[in-house]
């Protein structure tokens, strides 16, 4: 059970061009920085990427932005990032906007079995235009389908050789349904102990969704807006 | 006299009630934390996974690992718990949320909202706000009456992309208190000083006058 891969580089074999990827982490927040500084050197292209948000320029996915790696984004929120949306301007980078809970209700239930279910998040929108809609309780629901990816990448603060996860404070936010819907789940961990340091009452995500983990270095854990009394 | 940003949220936080859980928007709804009545106690919700927001941390002491859903850094207050976003949204869409504050470009006396898209201006995305709105309990728009040129922001029906359909329930805006009923807009308090025919005016939608309009108290 021992799923200790040696660093980024070694963990991110296999990801090649035209895969879907799911990235975790909410704005910097929780950001599996190892893997993308990885994937950025390794020159991987046409990537789609799922993920709640598409960093700033020169952090997170931005990086990959900059060397035209990603051919579309699926997020709910994409601000904060001038490259980003000249691409898009230009038509070099497509887009698919979901809202947040639907997204992350669609990773989970990629990583549960689950292939489709019923919101109400987008009746009568945009958002809703070519899906099913169905009233259920009186009201109008969306058919919205599961997500799953190649790999899923993920960022936990604790980790065990068997790729049990930690996440801290709200830095779990999209890893813990992530980690759980990528046909190779990567995981990067600030800290990385053996099987059995950790307290099984807490962790977050069991080590069945992890098929690779490795101790991350250099954490920067950029604060997007900092905010003081 | 219109009301300023800070006494909207003001206005909007007597709305509160001891035991709500409630999420804030980004902008004017969250500076209603700031005003939360004396001997009340309520506990707020960050959609990016926390449960008893507490207030910027002191300087010096920010983490990363601790943002609320505008990315600013934040504290938690005892109490308070994390958690990942599905469960986030369960707690959303579940319903279990008792009041929404939210801002908008756009409302209709039918209770659509447009908060998200200016075409061909800004696409940023929707973020949780259509979450939000299509299954919160109870939703109360904070904004402005008019744009800056003077056009009304109250309307019969959107221009802008829409972010939910029949959902809001009442608007604090710099002019008025408004509830959104069958038949439009009813008015329920006025600003210091604005008189009705100025909501009137400033409304492109169809407002209610009832008898006599009182002014908001703070």
């Amino acid at each position: 059970m021992n799923k200790v891969v040696k660093n980024a580089r070694e963990a991110i074999t296999g990801i090649s061009d035209g895969m879907t990827l799911m990235v975790g982490g909410f704005g910097l927040s929780g950001l599996p920085e190892n893997s993308i500084a990885a994937m950025a050197e390794s020159g991987v292209k046409g990537l789609t990427c799922i993920s709640n948000n598409a960093g700033v320029d020169d952090f997170g996915l931005g990086l990959l932005l900059q060397n035209r790696q990603i051919k579309k984004m699926i997020s709910s929120y994409v601000g904060e990032n001038a490259e980003f949306e000249r691409q898009l301007l230009a038509g070099e980078l497509e887009v698919d906007l979901i809202p947040q809970g639907t997204l992350a209700e669609r990773c989970r239930a990629g990583g549960a079995g689950i292939p489709a279910f019923f919101v109400p998040a987008g009746y009568g929108t945009e958002v809703a235009e070519g899906k099913e809609v169905r009233e259920y309780n009186g009201k109008p629901h969306l058919l919205e389908l599961a997500l799953t990816a190649d790999f899923a990448i993920v960022k936990a603060w604790k980790g065990d050789t068997h790729g049990n996860l930690i996440y801290r404070h709200t830095a779990n936010n999209f890893n813990q349904a992530m980690a759980m819907a990528g046909k190779i789940t990567i995981a990067e961990v600030e800290e990385l102990v053996p099987a059995g340091d950790l307290d099984p009452n807490q962790i977050h995500t069991p080590g069945i969704f992890v098929q690779r983990i490795f101790q991350g270095v250099d954490y920067e854990k950029r604060i997007e807006r900092l905010t003081e009394k | 006299m219109a009301l300023t940003k800070e006494q909207i949220a003001q206005r909007i936080a007597q709305e509160l009630k001891d035991g709500y859980y409630v999420n804030l928007g980004i902008g004017i709804p969250t500076l209603v934390a700031n005003y939360v009545p004396d001997g009340i106690e309520v506990v707020l919700q960050s959609e990016n996974g926390m449960l008893g927001m507490g207030p910027f941390p002191e300087k010096g002491e920010a983490d990363a690992d601790m943002i609320n859903a505008g990315k600013q850094t934040v504290t938690v207050l005892p109490g308070g718990s994390f958690f990942d976003s599905s469960t986030s949204f369960a707690m959303i869409r579940g319903g279990h949320v008792d009041l929404t504050v939210l801002g908008a470009f756009e409302v209709t006396d039918q209770g659509d909202i447009a908060s998200w898209k200016i075409p061909g201006k800004m696409v940023k995305g929707m973020g949780g706000a259509m979450d939000l709105v299509a299954s919160a309990k109870n939703i109360v728009v904070a904004m402005q009456h008019c744009s800056k040129d003077g056009q009304s922001k109250l309307l019969k029906e959107c221009t802008l992309p829409l972010t939910g359909v029949k959902c809001v329930k009442k608007i604090v805006s710099d002019l008025a208190v408004l509830e959104v009923t069958d038949k439009g807009f009813r008015l329920l308090e006025r600003a210091p000083g604005v008189s009705v025919d100025e909501i009137r005016k400033a409304t492109e939608g169809r407002l209610i006058v009832d008898g006599e309009i009182p002014e908001m108290q703070f």
